[in-house]
């Protein structure tokens, strides 16, 4: 009789660097930071992805602890990146962060 | 039988989560409005909730809803409406050739990436947690959080303190 093979772990880690490369081009090319940041929480959703595919595949619960952890640091990072937008809209009039050149040398 | 219809039936469910989760999260780059960027962010963290179901995660996914499309999505759109944002223009920067240069090093790093994912099945001891003993996902991940991992929980809920009192401070009005 014939099987229909289960998802291999490779698909779903390809998914997840696909995922990430399209952040990394995002968080590279947009001029808005609130869409830099919101490119940067899709990397960090693939590597979540990748972390709970291995540890279903390890059959370990070590993953998903860990991305429970990079969850609950993803949240803090929201909180004051968002609260340093508000106050450099209110300072600067922009978030375009081509515009925010002040530290640039 | 059976079973086949169950796999046959994860396969499509896989297959129509990544390309409509890969699909959202291009639209999530290319759109110049930010709030309908955030909106197709939902729906890529929504596919990807999915597919922790498919990893027999649900305590993941159900985290992933509640803290990702909810929590932090939302303090994002508020963000968004709070700023009055105009519509992205183009950088008055121009770098010869910059699309060539940019996409050719975007193609190199995908396919590196995916040569890593595809080189070497991964390799390790498993462990002793079986997809039957993840039935009971919250009761495993739970014991696990508050016996082994107790202590970085409890650093982890000081960052959060802190956070908080970050954001309130760099909010505040100047007096």
């Amino acid at each position: 009789m014939w099987v229909v093979p289960t998802i291999p772990p490779a698909l779903y880690l390809m998914l997840s660097g696909i995922l990430f490369t399209i952040g990394v081009i995002g968080a590279l090319t947009r001029r808005n930071a609130i869409v830099v940041f919101m490119c940067i929480e899709l990397m960090l959703n693939a590597v979540n992805l990748t972390f709970i595919t291995l540890s279903r595949f390890l059959q370990s619960v070590d993953g998903v602890i860990f991305a429970f952890f990079v969850m609950a640091v993803a949240a803090a990072e929201a909180a004051v990146g968002l609260a340093i937008f508000v106050m450099l809209y209110r300072s600067r009039e922009t978030i375009n962060v081509d515009e925010v050149n002040l530290l640039k040398w | 039988m059976a079973e086949n219809f169950g796999i046959l039936f994860q396969w499509l469910l896989f297959m129509g989560m990544a390309f409509v989760s890969i699909v959202a999260s291009i639209l999530v780059i290319t759109r110049k409005n930010p709030i309908h960027s955030a909106l197709f962010m939902v729906l890529t963290l929504l596919c990807v909730a999915v597919l922790y179901i498919l990893l027999h995660n649900p305590f993941i996914a159900i985290i992933q809803v509640i803290v990702y499309a909810g929590a932090i999505v939302m303090l994002i759109v508020f963000v968004i409406m709070l700023l009055d944002l105009e519509t992205e223009l183009r950088s008055k920067l121009k770098i010869v050739y910059s699309k060539v240069i940019g996409g050719f090093l975007a193609v190199l790093f995908l396919i590196g990436l995916l040569y890593v994912a595809v080189a070497k099945s991964p390799t390790g001891q498993t462990g002793s947690y079986t997809p039957e003993k993840m039935g009971t996902n919250v009761k495993t991940v739970g014991e696990s959080l508050f016996t082994t991992y107790l202590f970085p929980f409890e650093i982890v809920s000081i960052l959060l303190v802190a956070a908080i009192i970050g954001a309130v401070i760099l909010s505040k009005k100047r007096t």
